[in-house]
């Protein structure tokens, strides 16, 4: 495990999650775009579950924790983020997880697409009345990653 | 996040600073929503120099400001979009549907 945070719901608090997950990815060496990405898409998920799976309840449990993923490929090993985010909040239908479609100039429903784009994995689970989202990024194979 | 607004001669310019997401959208969308709704200003113009962080929450508030202007008949004009800013809006496919203008010069002049 690289860190895991266990939050609130508060909106407020965003802003220190996504400063907290920009300097992971940077010093784990992504690329500065995949930096504001990845960063994107978790500012996202803790948008959603604060909204939907808590319907705007400031004081609700949530939990991110981030760990080293690794794929073989080729015949080398890439390594990545794994970011797993759980909540107790409402059920979320995966049915429902594809967000509007964009050439609909209308508010809302963007926040899935930016997280779809931008992660190599997106998994939605439920279990025992826990909502899990599990986010992957990996590195491009060429880069090598500095340990830390 | 802060807002303060300014007139310049028959535009009225939002000069935001600071991150717009979840906690602040709201406040976006308010001051859009006076200006073009309840003030009638035919001319605003949204200064985004300063935003260093823009979610899905505050585009929802950019595209109802859009959608303010339409009804209204007035001019929404985006301007100073950073980095973030501007791939968020590309990402969403909502460049080209915003009257964006690099600088407050060429947003006043047009």
């Amino acid at each position: 495990m690289l860190l895991k945070l266990e939050l609130q719901s508060n909106p407020e608090l965003l802003c220190a999650v996504r400063g907290v997950v920009e300097r992971l990815t940077e010093k784990m060496g992504f690329p500065e775009p995949e930096c504001r990405s990845v960063t994107r898409a978790v500012d996202e998920a803790m948008t959603n579950i604060i909204r939907h799976a808590y319907g705007n309840q400031p004081d609700q449990p949530i939990e991110l924790t981030c760990f080293r993923a690794k794929r073989a490929e080729g015949g080398d090993s890439v390594e990545g983020l794994e970011i797993i985010l759980k909540d107790q909040g409402a059920q979320v239908d995966p049915e429902d997880m594809h967000g509007r479609p964009l050439d609909e100039v209308k508010p809302g429903g963007l926040g899935l697409h930016y997280i779809r784009q931008s992660m190599d994995i997106m998994e939605f689970t439920r279990a025992d009345g826990t909502n899990q989202l599990r986010l992957v990024k990996y590195l491009q194979p060429k880069v090598s990653a500095p340990r830390f | 996040m802060q807002i303060s607004v300014r007139q310049i001669e028959k535009t009225t310019i939002l000069d935001v600073s600071g991150d717009i997401d979840l906690s602040s959208s709201p406040e976006v969308r308010k001051a859009l929503l006076r200006e073009l709704r309840e003030n009638r200003i035919p001319r605003v113009a949204l200064n985004l120099r300063e935003v260093r962080y823009i979610d899905s929450s505050g585009i929802a508030s950019l595209v109802e400001g859009l959608k303010a202007s339409r009804d209204t008949g007035a001019r929404f004009m985006l301007f100073g979009l950073s980095t973030i800013a501007r791939e968020v809006l590309q990402l969403s496919r909502l460049v080209k549907v915003f009257e964006i203008y690099d600088t407050e010069e060429q947003a006043l002049g047009s």
